[in-house]
Parts: C-alpha cells; sequence; structure tokens
C-alpha cells in the first residue's frame, strides 16, 4: 500500500529523515513512535506531499506520490484521510458544515446521502448531539473524535494519523484508540499512527517503526521491542510503559 | 523600511533584512501572478465570494460612514477662509467634491478599507495556517488557495468601489453642512453647484483606482496570512505588517495611477 524508498528530508542543516526505507502492507496498521523532533510528523507530510522530500520515492497504492501533477495528486488524496495532532477543524464551520465540507467539495453525493452519511459518522464517533456546534465550543477529546469522524467521512484506503491521542486523558486515549480500531475494521483501510502514547500504540498496532537520529532503528512487532538490546529503545518504551501506566493510574 | 534605516550600521543584519525585503516583494508578486492564472479556473466560488463581500463590507462600513463625513465637513470647514482671502467662496462645494471624488473618497477609504480588511484576513488565514487547517483543506484534496485566497480578493475588488462611492457621498453630505452653518447656502444651490462641475472623466478615474486598490488590501492581507509561521506570534506579525505593507502599496501605486488617469483623462 505505501512504500519508501531512500526518502530524506532536512531543514536547513537538520536533517529529521534520512534514507529512510519503508513498507506498509495494505490493511496494515503501523505505529511510528520516536522522540519529538524525530521526523514522524514530517514523515506523514511527505506521504500526503504537504512537505517535498529533499530526495528518495513513496508509492502510494504503486503510483509514485512525488511524480504526481496536482490533478493527479489530488484525486490520490480523496483516497488519503489525514488526522492532524490538532484535529485541524475549520473554526469558522459548524460541525455538520466541517464534515459535509469533502463530501460536497470531492463527491456527487446528493443532499440526503450527505445527511445520512454525517449522522452516520457521529454516531460512530459517539457525537450526535454535536451536530450544530462550533469547533470553540468543543472540548479537546471531542475535536479530535469530530476530526477523526470528518478524517473517515469519505472512506479512505490510507489514513495517517498524527498524534491522534496527544494532550488527552487515559481513558479518553483508550476510546479513541478502540475508536480508531473499530473504524477501520469497518472501512477496512491502512494506517500509520504517528505516537508517543503505549497504550495507543497497544490497541492499534500490528507493526511498530521506531525513529532516532533521522533513522529508524526499529521495524517489528511491538512485543519484540521489549527484547532488543538497544540502550535507547529500553529507556523509550520503559519510559513510555511507566507514563502509560501513571496515566492510567491517575486516569 | 524602518528596520533597514536603522539596521544600517550592522551590514549583516542590514543584508538580512533586505533580503527579507526583496523576498517579500517577489513572494507577492508569484502571489498575485497565482491569483490571476486560479481566478478564471472552476469551481467558482460565487456562495463564499458573497460571504465575505456581506462581512467585508458590514465591518468597514461604520468606520468609513463616520470618516466620509468629517472629510467633508472638515475639508470645506479648512477651505472656506482660503477661498474666502481669495474671493472665490462660491467655488466651496466645486472644490470639495472635486477633492473628495478624485482623491481624497478613493485614498482614504482605501487606507481605512486596508487597516480594518487586510489585518482581518492577515489574521484569519495565519491562524489557519498555523493551526493545519489550511494543510487540512489542501490534503482533503481541497485548493485552499482558490478557496479561501481567490475568494478574499474578489471580495475585496468588488466591495472597495461600492464603499467608495458610498463615503463620496457622504463627504459631499458633510460637507453641505459645514458651508450651510456657515454661509447658509440652500441645498438646490449646493447640489447644482456640485454636478455641474463634476464628469465622468472626474468619477471614473477615482472609482477605477479603487479596483486596484481592493486587489492590493485582498492580495497582502492573504499573502501574509497564508504565509504565516511560528504560531500565534507569527499570526500577530502577519496581521501587523500586512496592514503596514497594503497601505505603502496603496499610495505608491495610488502616485503612478494619479499619473496613468490623467494622461487618459484629462
Amino acid at each position: 500500500m505505501v512504500e519508501i524508498k531512500n526518502l530524506s528530508k532536512a531543514f536547513g542543516d537538520n536533517v529529521v529523515l534520512d534514507n529512510i526505507s519503508l513498507n506498509i502492507t495494505e490493511g496494515d496498521n503501523a505505529v511510528v513512535f520516536g522522540r519529538s523532533g524525530s521526523g514522524k510528523s514530517v514523515l506523514l507530510k511527505c506521504i500526503s506531499r504537504l512537505l517535498e522530500p529533499d530526495s528518495g520515492e513513496i508509492y502510494v497504492e504503486g503510483k509514485n506520490v512525488l511524480e504526481l501533477k496536482l490533478k493527479e495528486l489530488n484525486e490520490m488524496r480523496k483516497n488519503i484521510g489525514f488526522l492532524f495532532q490538532s484535529a485541524a477543524l475549520y473554526d469558522s464551520m459548524t460541525v455538520r458544515e466541517n464534515l459535509e465540507f469533502p463530501l460536497i467539495r470531492n463527491f456527487n453525493f446528493s443532499p440526503k446521502e450527505i445527511e445520512h452519511k454525517v449522522k452516520d459518522v457521529l454516531q460512530k464517533v459517539g457525537l450526535e448531539k454535536s451536530i450544530e456546534m462550533m469547533p470553540a465550543e468543543l472540548s479537546g477529546g471531542m475535536k479530535k473524535r469530530i476530526g477523526l469522524a470528518r478524517t473517515i467521512i469519505t472512506e479512505p484506503k490510507l489514513i495517517l494519523y498524527d498524534e491522534p491521542t496527544t494532550g488527552l486523558d487515559p481513558i479518553t486515549v483508550k476510546e479513541i484508540s478502540n475508536l480508531i480500531v473499530a473504524l477501520q475494521e469497518n472501512i477496512n483501510a491502512t494506517s500509520i499512527v504517528v505516537t508517543h502514547d503505549i497504550i495507543c500504540a497497544q490497541i492499534v498496532s500490528d507493526h511498530a517503526i521506531v525513529l532516532k537520529d533521522a533513522q529508524i532503528i526499529f521495524e517489528g512487532n511491538l512485543n519484540e521491542v521489549a527484547s532488543q538490546d538497544d540502550e535507547f529503545l529500553k529507556n523509550f518504551f520503559t519510559m513510555e510503559n511507566l507514563t502509560a501506566k501513571n496515566g492510567s493510574l491517575n486516569g | 523600511m524602518k528596520d533597514l534605516i536603522k539596521d544600517q550600521k550592522n551590514p549583516v543584519v542590514f543584508s538580512k533584512s533586505l533580503t527579507g525585503f526583496f523576498e517579500t516583494i517577489a513572494g507577492l508578486t508569484f502571489f498575485s501572478i497565482r491569483f490571476f492564472k486560479e481566478v478564471f479556473l472552476p469551481p467558482y466560488e460565487f456562495g463564499e465570494i458573497k460571504k465575505h463581500m456581506d462581512h467585508l463590507g458590514v465591518k468597514t462600513m461604520p468606520i468609513v460612514t463616520v470618516t466620509g463625513f468629517i472629510i467633508g465637513l472638515v475639508l470645506a470647514m479648512q477651505s472656506q477662509p482660503v477661498l474666502m482671502r481669495f474671493g472665490a467662496e462660491s467655488y466651496l462645494p466645486t472644490m470639495v467634491s472635486l477633492s473628495v471624488i478624485r482623491e481624497l473618497g478613493p485614498v482614504l477609504t482605501a487606507l481605512i478599507f486596508a487597516g480594518r480588511v487586510s489585518s482581518g484576513i492577515g489574521a484569519e488565514l495565519g491562524s489557519m495556517r498555523v493551526t493545519e487547517q489550511i494543510d487540512a483543506m489542501e490534503v482533503g484534496a481541497i485548493n485552499p488557495y482558490k478557496y479561501l485566497v481567490v475568494t478574499r480578493i474578489i471580495a475585496c475588488i468588488l466591495i472597495l468601489p461600492i464603499l467608495t462611492l458610498y463615503v463620496n457621498f457622504l463627504a459631499i453630505i458633510g460637507s453641505y453642512l459645514a458651508i450651510v452653518l456657515s454661509t447658509g447656502m440652500n441645498f438646490q444651490l449646493y447640489t447644482d453647484s456640485v454636478f455641474r462641475s463634476l464628469e465622468f472623466s472626474d468619477i471614473i478615474p477615482g472609482i477605477s483606482k479603487t479596483f486596484v486598490f481592493g486587489f492590493i488590501v485582498g492580495a497582502v492581507g492573504s499573502y501574509k496570512g497564508y504565509n504565516a509561521s511560528n504560531g500565534t506570534v507569527g499570526v500577530g506579525q502577519a496581521s501587523t505588517s500586512a496592514v503596514v505593507m497594503s497601505s505603502l502599496l496603496i499610495l505608491l501605486v495610488d502616485m503612478v495611477l494619479v499619473k496613468i488617469t490623467v494622461w487618459i483623462w484629462v
């Protein structure tokens, strides 16, 4: 589904991704870990071509994203969902308008079909009553849910999640993570989840990728991480586990 | 420009500021060229344009109402003693109306519009940029430039001439009030005097200029907001620099347009 070959990206002297190669198969739920600033979000933005990499190749469904013209790229983007860290809801629009927006702009659904899809997706995220609210009236968790609803309303084949659970309490983290799994099973999408959150990763992950110093230092099953000798991996996952456990206790 | 002058003592900082200045000019030029490329291509966002026109017009209406009225009033009050000295008091309505319609109305309305609208557009698009709403649109296969920028620039181009006509009208009313209070001239005589002196060659150049000023306000505000970075600080900077730059460009372009319109119409 997604194949990345020798991808590099730097901002000035700061090399964020250095010759990264990666293969994510269809229906896979890949989770990308790494410290802040390790290039996780940049990786997602390169895949969706919000950022242009310095070198390398990115294939989505066999097409090299970097060689697509704008029209072809937009066609491809209709099959990609992107949940931003901040949810990125359009703050001048109501929840309903936020959800209708991609359907009206990119597809030829009738008003009745759009209404049905909006209600259906709101029911899935458990926020039917928020339909006429403005984003400013929603809590952080609600924004994430509506962002998730907007991401999946077009039933994309590939979903990119940029820290979907950051800043949320452990209970909401579990709810959102379970929701991600349930929704993906529903629409059978491939997903790449960038996160720090071990609870989220444990629920969502089929395939873990760890980034450090602009390189992939681990790729495999999440359970295999514990048996690795690498000091960084041990420290990272011990710290993350501690945070997760404390979070769960507090929650 | 202020920074440029202040930084002249430090050559490195000065050269950076100078580079930044030319980068902005180049960036704005390409941004404007993109507008002309995209404006004629579908989809045509009539609903959005109408929404922005409503919004921008309503937002600017109170301040231009006050300004228009006061310009006329003050101009008549200031000019009357001077004209009296030359025994040309009867030319007061003509002088005020010509000054307002040819120059003061269009330029002052554009400057107020720049202060009110350019900063608003800069802040609005800037906050959309830093909260990733523009990225969300782009990744959702929606052209954010077309949806957010083109519609706002068109709305500015269309609404500024209407506001200018409104300001011109109010300024003429304001000057009548000043004249009637000091000389007791009747309304019939005043309007005769105003309209006898006005020709199309006075009205058309003044109004034509406002289409260009509207473009400047929309384009500069959108450019600054669309390219904002550095979080909320960047949004503030985008908003402030949009006002400064659009006001400066309005005055500079006015200088050129006066020459052109005089050459064409007079």
